[in-house]
Parts: C-alpha cells; structure tokens; sequence
C-alpha cells in the first residue's frame, strides 16, 4: 500500500530481476518500465499502472450499463461507452424471445444492465443471465468518469450503501462510469444523484465516507 | 561570446515553461503548454471508433493530431479554419509523437489531438507537440515513452534556443534559422526541421544543445503530470 506512487510513461518504477510486468507496464532489460499514466501498484512483485483518467477500458466479469445501439437477427448491439461497441447474444436472455420480435425484449435507445462475460478479437460478447442484470425500466442514469467508479463504490460497497441508506434508492453501478438510480420518489433519486457527483468531485479526498455523512445530515436539514 | 539576446535572455536559456494538465473537462485528456506568451491547449479524445468506415485500420490505431492557430494569437488576425501551414504542422506532430504511441493497442480506433495555439510567439509547434504528448499522457493512451521538443535558432553565428517572434525574423548576418526538434526521454530525435541554412558541424551542435534543452521540458511536463493529483 505505501509503494502507490504517480508515474509517467517511460519512468522506471522499480528495477531488479525480481519484478514481474503487470498491466499498463513493460520490462525493458532489468527496469519495470510504465507505459501509461497512473498510480503504480506493487503486490508480490507483480508490478502494474492503475489509470486515473482516460476513457473506460472494458474488462471481462464487469457488469456494465449500456444503451442498444441496433437490433440485429440474432441479438443487439450495445453502446457501452468504450472504444467498440459490444453484443448481446439471443441465446445470452433467460427467456423465450420470438425471433422475429427482438424489438419487443428491447428496442434501440432502452438501456441494460449486462455482464461482460467474453472478449475477443472480435469483439466484447454480454449476458444477461444473472441475476440484478437485464433491461432498465424505470429511474434515471448518472453518468462520470469511469476512473472514479471504485471511489463510488468504495471499501466493500462502503459509500454506495450509504447512499443507498440514506436515500431509500437502488442503485447500480456500471464499470463503465454509468450509475442507474431508481427510488419511489423522484427527491430521493434527485438527492442520490447529488451524492455521487459529491463523491466523484472529492474523489481525491480521504475519509470521504465520514465527509458523506456529514453532507448528508446537512442536505436533510434543508 | 556575450551576445545578448532580445529578451536578455541567456543563448541555452528556454523562457519561462508552465504545464498543466486537465484543463478541458469535457476531453478524455487534454494539457495546456506554454513557452513565455506561446501558449498551447491540446484535448484528446478517444480511443474511439474511427469514422468514416473505411480510413479503419484492423492491424492498429491511428493517431489524427490537428493543429490550429486561433485567429487572435497573433497580432495581424489570421483567417480562422484550416490552412495550409496549420495542416502541416498538424502531420509534422502527428509523426512526431507516433514513435512513442504504441497506437497498435487500439485496432479500428482513432486517437484524436485538437492542438489549439491561444498566443504565439514563435516555437508554437514545439508548445503544440509538448501539450499533445502531455494530453495523450493525461488521456491514458500507452505510450512508451514521453517526448519533448524545443526549437534552436540561429543569430548570426550563434545557436540560441526557443526562439521568440523577433529572433526567429533576424535576418543579420548568416539569415534567419530555425530548427525545431523533438526528443524522447531517452534521447531519441523523433522529428527534425530546417528552415533556413546552417552548415553540418553546427547542425550536430544544435541537436546536442536541443537534446540538453529538451531534458528541461521533460521535467516541467514530469512535474505537471505528477502534480495534477494532490
């Protein structure tokens, strides 16, 4: 944890056999090497560079939000905020869907929650066959940086339950910087918006839980 | 040799550097540069898909990099919009900064660079190429290496480095030069230009002080980067 240092590309972050290469890093001769601006990471000599800003680079096992683009013969096309759109498979629904009908399960411009569960050189393959996952029917989606989404989260689901507490709202949380908020109030989901872009703008702050707190008991006085 | 220059500056003296990143919030990345009153903005956006359909490239990315000068920069209000000049330097920077991008990440992206010159005083592709490497940087892009570019100029006899509007039009003696370069890290030129006449021996000079010049850069770039997180 104290090794977290800033690094810019070409900076050697540690040098000796030992080290192992790891994500958004190189080894040039004996040098772990960045290759991209972050904070870098050392855990049992893997060596990796964390980015903090640039757009979201989609991962396999991350549940993501994202928005049909087009409706093919055999499944949908989905904006999922990164460099390529990804696919919905038809055999990837939990449910009987009439091929001739894809539009009545979901229609271009409804939103999904989807799992990335395969990426190739093809491209990025989602699911929907798990549960919390599927189309977006009521509520309303925030959207921020994707680089902030594990302070959103916080230490094991830390800040989002208080928001969820706090506000009596569901909230989802996609990798890719999309939140999906619904509660039965419009205020409360108002106020649960409010708090994350709180949370996204003081990203960089410490103990942002208790700040959270604090923000909150000030909002419900009001 | 104790020529002064214009600005009493010394003739290895780059004038006052100032970085930041993170100044365009809606851009992926984006950095401003400047050297004294050259001032430079760049935004980077993408990776994203490239279009039109058929410019894509499966084998690997493509870096666009567009360069302009915005019409009140300079003293005499240039025309806004494309011009020959800025289309150049746009493709100049473009092709200097590409050995450092290891653009083969992203197959079918384009990576865009809007390089925007606020003020100019000479040395403005130098501001442009140092704020776009510092974007791309800011951007996430994997890159190998940073770089770093830095004009040399000639007054008379003497190489003096980042020249400013009134160095760069001093036609005494042996004529007006200037020489922008580009450095990595590292140490290697990515991109050299000529306009004017220097012979071969000073030629090498001018690299080696350039390549000292450019370490100076490289630390004020190195500081911004580290510094846009408190």
């Amino acid at each position: 944890m104290s090794n977290k240092k800033i690094v810019i590309p070409g900076e050697v972050i540690v040098s000796g056999e030992k080290y192992l290469p790891g994500e958004g890093t190189e080894k040039k001769d004996n040098d772990i090497v960045a290759i991209m601006y972050g904070l870098s990471e050392e855990t049992n000599e893997l060596v990796k560079v964390i980015p903090l800003s640039g757009v979201y680079n989609p991962r396999r096992g991350n549940v993501i939000i994202g928005k049909v683009n087009n409706v093919t013969f055999n499944g949908w096309i989905i904006d999922i905020t990164a460099p390529n759109s990804a696919f919905l498979s038809l055999t990837e629904v939990p449910r009987y869907v009439n091929k001739d009908g894809l539009e009545e399960v979901m229609d271009i411009g409804d939103m999904v929650v989807a799992k990335i569960w395969n990426i190739n050189k093809r491209g990025i393959d989602l699911s929907i066959k798990s549960r919390g996952l599927g189309k977006i029917e009521e509520g309303m989606i925030v959207k921020i940086n994707s680089n902030k989404v594990p302070r959103v989260i916080g230490k094991e689901g830390s800040m989002v339950n208080l928001i969820k507490n706090e506000t009596r709202c569901n909230i989802t949380i996609g990798q890719n910087g999309l939140i999906w908020i619904s509660g039965d109030k419009i205020e409360d989901e108002l106020l649960a918006k409010k708090a994350v872009l709180f949370v996204t703008e003081k990203s960089f702050v410490e103990g942002l839980t208790d700040k959270l707190k604090e923000w909150f008991e000030k909002e419900n006085k009001k | 040799m104790t020529i002064k220059r214009f600005d009493g500056r010394k003739l290895d003296e780059i004038r006052k550097m100032s970085a930041k990143v993170g100044v365009v919030p809606n851009a992926d990345g984006s950095a401003m540069f400047s050297f004294g009153d050259t001032i430079a903005i760049a935004a980077v956006y993408g990776p994203k898909k490239m279009h039109p359909l058929h410019m894509q490239n499966p084998k690997k990315g493509t870096l666009r990099f567009t360069y302009n000068m915005l019409s009140f920069s300079v003293t005499d209000r240039i025309r806004p919009g494309p011009s020959r000049r800025g289309t150049e330097i746009g493709k100049i920077s473009e092709w200097a900064i590409d050995p450092v991008l290891m653009i083969d990440k992203y197959p079918n992206n384009v990576v865009d660079v809007h390089v925007n010159i606020l003020q100019a005083n000479a040395s403005t592709r130098c501001a442009g190429i140092n704020a776009g490497a510092l974007a791309l940087a800011h951007a996430g892009i994997t890159m190998k290496d940073m770089v770093s570019s830095v004009s040399i100029g000639k007054l008379d006899k003497d190489l003096v480095v980042d020249l400013s509007k009134k160095e760069e039009d001093f036609e005494e003696g042996e004529g007006a030069t200037d020489i922008p370069m580009t450095f990595t890290n590292n140490g290697k030129l990515t991109h050299i230009q000529l306009d004017g006449n220097i012979k071969t021996e000073q030629l090498k000079e001018a690299v080696k002080l350039a390549r000292k010049a450019c370490k100076e850069v490289y630390e004020v770039q190195k500081k911004a980067l580290k510094e846009s997180i408190k």
